[in-house]
């Protein structure tokens, strides 16, 4: 195929760098570190000013989640899959109920599968508001990250209001959905989505048109075309290179056959790119909250029956179940093998690609002072890298 | 993805083949006829996105299974290969040059199966644990609490009872029921 970079043959080893020359430092960007995204670290080795090799090491945070779900029942798993993810834990749940449910051949009830993209969406806005503040403040604007700070807090009260919790929300469980909206919500739900788009507006004002974060995001951290599928580039980090890739839109899962949007591309690939297609995602993800508060049935159940799940035992067979999440394709995968605790549950992070071979790829060459920046902008999340 | 299946039963052999959905397929192959199904499936059939690449261990049976998932994103189809490997020898070959990220799923694999990957870039270079000393913790035989047990001091203090008999003591202290 012709959209493939060569890629050096294994037997041709990039040049070694002799440390003992006195031109090149080695310096530690991380795992204590405000220009870090989370609890992972670079190993940079720089000439200068310049980086000429980056490494990633993670660790820090690994809780065997992956080993602990062989050891638990199927029930047991759900409450503990949201915690692979902070900043977005609500794809877990998705994802972990959808491989359950295709596997022991369940189907959740329509009502269940509006509130679950409500929900999804509304993690997707929560997740790009913290992306918004930690790519702003990388380059010195931490304004903004106050400003998207303020709305994410009014978000997490809708989701208090909804799911009893703002953070791990436990919500979508194998079957269906705990609860349907409370009194009241889709108005205060359009108040909240009134406030983000104010706020996006001043966002875009400060940070998008600011001559210092244009001089410093434009051009920089390219990814040309041709390494997205060497990659395994996917979600905003592939659609600023111009693909629309989108799972929402290439294989609609949930109801999103049902909703109006467009995924948002642009063409530069560099950091500005990112940073504009996910504000610009934010956008669409409030229309797509309103549409889904238009068209959701309002009765019907909310669980489908679920065996006891206290005996609950599913035949052997495997499944793998993606969406789309704020930082692109998030799967898992999942074996079963007739017993009453999975054989095997593995999680397909998108940072997994993006903070590993990707940042290794587009280090060299870099500023010292753009590294932190240019972490931000593959919008990682270590968790899922280490599961 | 029957049309699929059957254009690559004609040029390979393929083992069991399990259609788990309209768009989902997964396919058992030889380790030798890997390679080669996977570079067809990226430059002839679309299949340019490898979405993950893991292990899932057959204790039972003596057997590692490396399941490769590739997607084609023009069709919105998934196609997972199976490779069985004896788990006492598990070695297989690298796919870093087809797809780079594929050295960094070898290298967790290396750390948490054991499997060997020769060739792969860095793969022997610690992952994700530290000092690790045991047998690879992702297999099944990795018994978690006796590593625990004989790895970590456990903070004084901590009593496990018997829940019926400290039930027995805690609501019949006299002893009087049995």
């Amino acid at each position: 195929m012709t959209r493939y970079a060569t890629i050096p043959a294994p037997e041709t080893p990039a040049p070694a760098i002799d440390l003992s020359s006195g031109k090149y430092l080695k310096l530690w960007q991380g795992p204590q570190h405000p220009g870090i995204t989370g609890n992972m670290s670079v190993e940079l080795t720089v000439c200068g000013d310049e980086v000429v090799e980056g490494k990633t090491h993670v660790g820090y945070l690994h809780r065997g989640f992956e080993k602990l779900m062989e050891r638990r029942s199927f029930i047991q798993v759900f409450p503990i899959v949201c915690r692979v993810c902070v900043p977005e834990p609500d794809f877990n749940e998705y994802c972990y109920a959808g491989v359950i449910e295709e596997l022991s051949g369940i189907a959740a009830p329509e009502r269940a599968l509006w509130i679950r993209t409500l929900i999804l969406e509304m993690g997707r806005i929560n997740s790009y508001l913290m992306y918004l503040g930690g790519q702003a403040g990388a380059l010195g604007l931490g304004v903004v990250g106050q400003w998207t700070t303020y709305v994410r807090d009014l978000m997490l009260d809708r989701f208090e209001e909804l799911t009893g919790a703002r953070i791990y929300h436990m919500f979508i469980l194998p079957g269906g959905v705990r609860d349907g909206l409370p009194d009241g919500f889709d108005a205060r739900m359009e108040e909240t989505l009134r406030e983000i788009e104010r706020t996006m507006a001043d966002v875009e004002n400060v940070m998008f048109h600011n001559a210092v974060f244009k001089k410093r995001t434009e051009g920089v951290g390219v990814i040309p075309v041709e390494l997205i599928d060497t990659y395994g580039v996917t979600g905003p980090n592939a659609r600023a290179a111009g693909l629309p890739n989108d799972v929402r839109r290439d294989q609609p899962y949930l109801v999103y056959r049902e909703l109006d949007f467009e995924p948002v591309t642009a063409t530069a690939s560099d950091m500005y790119a990112r940073a504009d297609v996910r504000r610009r995602d934010v956008l669409v993800s409030v229309d797509l909250i309103r549409q889904i508060l238009a068209k959701m049935p309002r009765s019907g159940p909310l669980m489908a029956k679920l065996p006891n799940v206290l005996h609950w035992k599913i035949p052997r067979g495997e499944t793998y179940v993606r969406g789309e999440c704020s930082r692109g394709e998030y799967g898992y995968y999942a074996v079963t093998d007739g017993s009453g605790f999975p054989r095997r549950i593995n999680v397909r992070g998108p940072s997994y690609t993006h903070a590993m071979a990707l940042l290794e790829h587009l280090i060299p060459g870099t500023n010292i002072s753009d590294v932190a920046a240019l972490m931000v902008s593959l919008h990682t999340y270590p968790p899922e890298i280490e599961r | 993805m029957r049309t699929l299946i059957e254009r690559l039963q004609d040029r390979f052999a393929l083992g069991p083949i399990t259609e788990q959905r309209p768009d989902l397929a997964f396919v058992t192959v030889e380790r030798a006829v890997l390679r080669p199904v996977l570079t067809h499936l990226r430059d002839h059939e679309g299949f340019t996105h490898l979405v993950l690449l893991t292990a899932v261990d057959w204790i039972e049976d003596g057997l590692f299974q490396l399941t490769y998932l590739v997607h084609d994103r023009r069709h919105g189809r998934d196609v997972g290969l199976r490779v069985l490997l004896p788990r006492e020898t598990a070695e297989m070959e690298s796919i870093h040059d087809l797809w780079p990220t594929a050295a960094t799923y070898q290298r967790e694999l290396r750390e948490m199966f054991g499997i060997a990957f020769p060739g792969s870039p860095r793969v022997d270079e610690e992952f994700i644990l530290e000092g690790w000393i045991d047998i690879p913790p992702y297999r099944r035989d990795f018994d978690t609490k006796a590593f625990s047990d004989a790895a970590f001091v456990h903070r004084p203090g901590r009593v496990t009872h018997d829940p019926a008999t400290h039930m027995r003591e805690r609501l019949h202290p006299e002893g009087t029921a049995k």
